[in-house]
């Protein structure tokens, strides 16, 4: 599809709790599809508005309120894009955030390209050599890097799930079109009742993915780590130091982090959202106890748990609780305080706990002077280019783009059904199944090329 | 030495499916026109199966037709059976095809292309291309000189053949098919042979290296002929033609061809068969890897199909006639290699074949042709100006494909001539713009078949609509004539006018309406409604709704057919129609001639070879190619936009 013809959208700001976010929508139908959920107390529709104008309104997602927020109006061609342009700020925080790009997206806006509106605003015309260079680089750059990590990161169930209904829709496909083209070889008098059944089976598989992107709790792209811990094992200087900037308070007064705190890091290109968990312990303090009761929440929905130890101090009771907490999870446990007289040996450990430690990664570190920060960061590296952390043992699917692919291909497999219903004939059953199997190829990358007619060819026996 | 010289406009190597039309659309263009063929006798020789169109290549011949072409009408004057095949499925797959009497369809080619002013038969083998350069270099024996090639700009002038005669001309049309540096093999036996036992062309494919064509080989076969009187047709199924015989012609009277039609017949092998084939697989030159060429997967020969489909029990076997006034029948599905006394028994294990005579046995051929990425979509050659291909030289396969490509071929000879634009048909208007499109742009490791599936757009390219689609371009190159325009145009506004027509003729839910409905099993209105929902609803159609539509005009049926598909499936139709407006777009796009990919770091590797390579006119064929990603073609369009801009503003 041309490029004019697509409204774009996607958050511009950096992805976190903290501020206002904003959401950029671009293109030619930027202002009809917000003037759908925005409503402006004045009654005024967005079309009214003057260009670069900002107003305070609401996002409604049919009927139901979902925040206060400030559009900004700028109209083609004075416009970063030189395209039609809203800007959506709200009130920050990842899940509202996400949310209403979604309802944008709903409203027939397409998730921008990394880098899409610089490349727009350059195709628009807006001409300087030097960025045309840096565009082209870009692109190659994201490129390259998202298809790297969306391939390992797909290596799991999800993709074998996709694959699977791929499988199974081409297969369909080629007797239809194997039948079509040698008519008196196949004949498809009873195909009909079969491939109902399979339609059914492929939206009710198709529909558990789309709704799986739906609970929340992966709505943000990359892989839930979760940090544990005791009070005061140094649980908020590891994210600080991951983070690279006084994020949590860190005191050395054990309970100071009494909430979960979220925080996006980009580590060698792997996206991580990091939750600091308050400390784990039997407490009596009663906001304190509703972040422990949040930790254990966290932690039993995290990809990956960093277990941050106090290796100054034997273990005791509330370890014994944590370990109970991620004893099926993947788990790098860090010996913190490296710097004072350890008390804690992975040997040991390993003996006490046989069953829960021998799975584990130990790497040593003083979180407070970063000293094993860089093992870390290989380590997490190395787990997720050899494809060993994936989503929880259910399918989640993490990406945003991947959930519009999904549902891409959901809306053709109820046209497939639509006509089955309708009793149209097998031709134009393949029009939409073909679609179906497109849309999902797009979530786990891959192209559809010769599929069909390498399919045709193998699997049935045709011509004379 | 002969040194007979002589000038004309177009020289035609081949006269198969592909050059008959080649050389048909230059003649009619007003070009002096030569077709070349090693055997006068051989002209449109159909040396496999008998029959023309199927599912998808009569979308072909229709196509071919509508832009003037011949194939339609010689299969109208004779074939022997006819059959609209998927008439159960949608219309955009419903496919004629007709059993042709072989000997017939060639005698009446031949006449054509005897009878047409401007073309002149020659037998010969063509043995050397000739460039502007070899020209200069001529001496008066009409041998060239040596010398040393100084130009990169190759310009075709002219062909030499066998005995040394030599024809001047602008352009040449390459229609080989699979007569160069051919080989057939039966079993242990080898001939050096073209298909049928013809002589093969031996020298063209040495001229053509020397111009820096790349050449390949691919492998094809047919069944044996059998005599007809040692068949058993009683324990055969008899397959029937239809009752009401539709042409392919579009200038065709249907009426002129309602004639008594001949049976083929359906069998089937069985184990027996299979085992005799398992138990001598080392006798066939495929599997021993005496074959070098490669085969095509659509149409495999009986080993094939008994290795690769194992666990299939039996396979059918048809038993076609190859003409009224012979015996031999050909027995389509049962291709094969095998050495002689193999084919003899396995064909007898057939029920009715058990006492099987051969007139002709089965065999594998094997030629030299191109990959066509070597050309431009317009079939002219990237190297060599003036030099045109088409049909199985180009890897394609079928007498449909190489036809089609033949008149495109030759069209555009003509018009690189005559100074005009080339005729490139797109994938959103044509089959034929298709197969082209996939030869040059995709890889392709076997002889290309044509198949709907292969058609993104099917829905809007059937063939019935062939006509509505491509006389207009027909008549642009100048092969339709203007009343053949004329009525195409009035056929198109009456089904605009009958559609608009059906939409705005109201049905209210009155009694006799509701009545109406339920007869038919259809559901009652609520509200109000027009013909056209009503047309919309599977269960009724056209004719039926001249109840409650008395004031109908009187219509042709092809008009009231398109109105009854474009009204039907107007959902399906829609969608296309956007797909094929998103698909312009990047068709539009053109790629200056001059482009340098290795000005754009930013492309990989692969891609940019690749680019450079196929040399795309446009984005949307440079998307097509495999190896250039979605990414790549983003990097083209900064590029291209930049390049734009850099000289409009003069900084180029």
């Amino acid at each position: 599809m041309h490029y004019s013809d697509i409204t774009i959208a996607a958050i511009a700001t950096a992805l976190n709790n903290s501020g206002i976010s904003i959401i950029r929508v671009s293109g030619k139908d930027a202002f009809s599809i917000v003037n759908e959920i925005f409503r402006a107390p004045g009654g005024k529709t967005l079309l009214e508005f003057e260009s670069h104008t900002i107003h305070y309104g609401y996002i409604y997602d049919s009927g139901s309120y979902i925040d206060e927020v400030m559009v900004s109006v700028f109209k083609a061609p004075k416009s970063y894009t030189m395209e039609d342009t809203v800007e959506i700020n709200c009130h920050g925080g990842i899940v509202i955030t996400n949310k209403i790009l979604q309802i944008v997206l709903e409203h027939g806006a397409v998730l921008a390209e990394p880098g899409e509106f610089t490349k727009r605003a350059f195709l628009n015309g807006r001409i300087d050599l030097s960025k045309a260079e840096a565009v082209m680089d870009m692109i190659h750059a994201k490129n390259e890097l998202s298809a790297k990590a969306s391939m390992t990161h797909l290596r799991g169930k999800l993709s074998e799930i996709i694959r699977s209904v791929r499988a199974e829709i081409l297969h369909d496909v080629a007797y239809l079109e194997s039948a079509i083209d040698d008519p008196e070889h196949f004949d498809l008098s009873d195909f009909s009742d079969t491939l109902k059944d399979h339609v059914v089976s492929y939206i009710e598989t198709v529909q558990k993915l789309y709704n799986s992107a739906d609970n929340g709790k992966f709505i943000k792209e990359g892989i839930n780590t979760v940090i544990v811990g005791k009070p005061n094992a140094g649980k908020s200087s590891l994210l600080n130091s991951l983070a690279g900037k006084e994020r949590a308070i860190v005191t050395e007064i054990a309970g100071t982090t009494r909430d979960t705190i979220e925080e996006q890091i980009l580590l060698n290109g792997i996206s991580l959202n990091v939750i600091d968990t308050a400390g784990i312990r039997s407490t009596e303090d009663l906001v304190e106890k509703i972040g422990v009761d949040k930790a254990r929440e966290y932690a039993l929905s995290g990809d990956l748990i960093i277990y941050v130890m106090d290796a100054s101090i034997p273990l005791d009771e509330n370890d014994k609780s944590i370990i109970s907490l991620i004893e099926n999870k993947k788990v790098i446990v860090l010996l913190n305080k490296s710097d004072l007289e350890t008390k804690i040996h992975a040997v040991d450990l390993k003996e006490e706990f046989p069953t829960f430690f021998e799975n584990c990664i130990f790497i040593s570190t003083s979180t407070k002077d970063g000293v094993g920060m860089e093992k870390l960061e290989d380590c997490i590296k190395h787990m997720f280019f050899s494809g060993d952390l994936s989503s929880n043992d259910e399918v989640y699917l993490t990406n945003m783009r991947q959930k519009q692919a999904v549902g891409d291909a959901l809306k053709s497999l109820n046209l497939v059904k639509q006509s089955l219903d309708d009793d149209m004939p097998e031709d134009f059953l393949t029009i939409d199944l073909m679609s179906a199997y497109t849309s999902l190829g797009f979530v786990i990358g891959e192209e559809v090329g010769d599929d069909l007619v390498q399919e045709i060819f193998s699997k049935f026996c045709m011509g004379k | 030495m002969s040194r007979i010289r002589e000038k004309v406009d177009v020289c035609v190597i081949g006269a198969g499916h592909a050059g008959c039309e080649a050389a048909l659309a230059c003649a009619r263009l007003g070009l002096e026109t030569v077709i070349f063929t090693v055997s006068v006798d051989s002209i449109a020789l159909m040396p496999c199966n008998p029959n023309v169109g199927g599912s998808s290549k009569g979308h072909l011949v229709r196509e071919i037709d509508a832009l003037g072409g011949e194939m339609g009408k010689n299969i109208d004057k004779t074939f022997i059976q006819s059959k609209m095949l998927n008439i159960s499925k949608g219309p955009a797959v419903h496919s004629l095809r007709a059993q042709a009497d072989k000997s017939e369809y060639s005698r009446e080619m031949r006449k054509v292309l005897e009878n047409q002013d401007h073309l002149t038969i020659k037998q010969g083998e063509v043995v050397e291309l000739l460039t502007v350069e070899d020209l200069e270099h001529l001496q008066d024996d009409n041998s060239i000189a040596e010398y040393e090639r100084v130009s990169d700009n190759i310009q075709i002038a002219g062909v030499k053949i066998f005995t040394g005669a030599i024809y001047e001309c602008a352009a040449v049309v390459i229609c080989t098919g699979t007569y160069l540096n051919s080989r057939c093999l039966c079993g242990e036996s080898i001939t050096y042979t073209g298909p049928n036992g013809l002589q093969a062309a031996t020298h063209l494919s040495h001229s053509l290296e020397k111009l820096g064509i790349e050449l390949r080989r691919f492998k094809t076969g047919t069944p044996a002929r059998m005599d007809k009187r040692s068949i058993d047709f009683s324990k055969m199924v008899e397959q029937f033609g239809d009752e009401r015989i539709v042409p392919f012609s579009f200038s065709t009277d249907p009426e002129s061809i309602q004639k008594e039609q001949i049976s083929c017949w359906l069998t089937y092998t069985n184990e027996d068969t299979h085992t005799i084939i398992r138990a001598n697989l080392d006798r066939s030159p495929i599997y021993a890897g005496i074959i070098e060429g490669t085969g095509p997967r659509y149409c495999p020969s009986i080993e094939d199909k008994v290795v690769k489909f194992a666990d299939k029990e039996r396979h059918q076997v048809f038993i076609e006639p190859e003409g009224i006034h012979t015996n031999e029948m050909y027995v389509g599905g049962m291709s094969s290699s095998l050495p002689e006394d193999v084919q003899l028994a396995m064909y007898r294990t057939v029920p009715g074949l058990e006492h099987c005579k051969i007139v002709r046995n089965a065999y594998a051929i094997e030629y030299d042709c191109i990959d066509a990425n070597q050309l431009f979509p317009s079939l002219e050659f990237k190297k060599v100006k003036g030099l045109f291909s088409g049909g199985q030289f180009n890897g394609s396969s079928g007498y449909e494909e190489a036809a089609a490509q033949g008149l495109i071929a030759g069209i555009n000879a003509a018009m690189s001539i005559l100074g005009k634009e080339p005729l490139i048909l797109d994938r959103s208007e044509s089959y034929i713009g298709v197969l082209i499109d996939d030869l040059v742009f995709k890889e392709s490791r076997e002889p290309y078949r044509m198949m709907t599936s292969r058609a993104e757009y099917r829905l809007l390219l059937r063939q019935d609509n062939a006509d509505l689609r491509l006389r207009e371009k027909g008549y642009q190159v100048g092969l339709i004539s203007k009343e053949e325009l004329d009525y195409v145009n009035y056929k198109k506004e009456a089904i605009q006018k009958e559609i608009e027509r059906l939409k705005s003729v109201s049905i209210g839910a009155s009694k006799t309406n509701q009545e109406f409905l339920e007869s038919h099993n259809s559901s009652t209105l609520k509200t109000g409604s027009n013909l056209a929902e009503l047309l919309c609803r599977p269960e009724l159609d056209y004719e039926m709704l001249a109840q409650l539509d008395p004031e109908r005009p009187v219509l042709s049926e092809e008009v009231i057919n398109q109105v009854s598909i474009e009204i039907k499936y107007e959902g399906y139709i829609e969608r296309q129609l956007r797909q094929v407006e998103q698909y312009k777009k990047n068709e539009s796009k053109k790629i200056p001639d001059s482009i340098d990919y290795d000005d754009i770091p930013s492309l990989r590797l692969e891609a940019r070879q690749k680019l450079k390579s196929y040399r795309p006119v446009n984005v949307g064929q440079a998307s097509r190619i495999a190896g250039v990603s979605p990414a790549d073609i983003s990097v083209l369009l900064v590029y291209l936009e930049h390049r734009r801009h850099a000289k409009s503003n003069g900084d180029d």
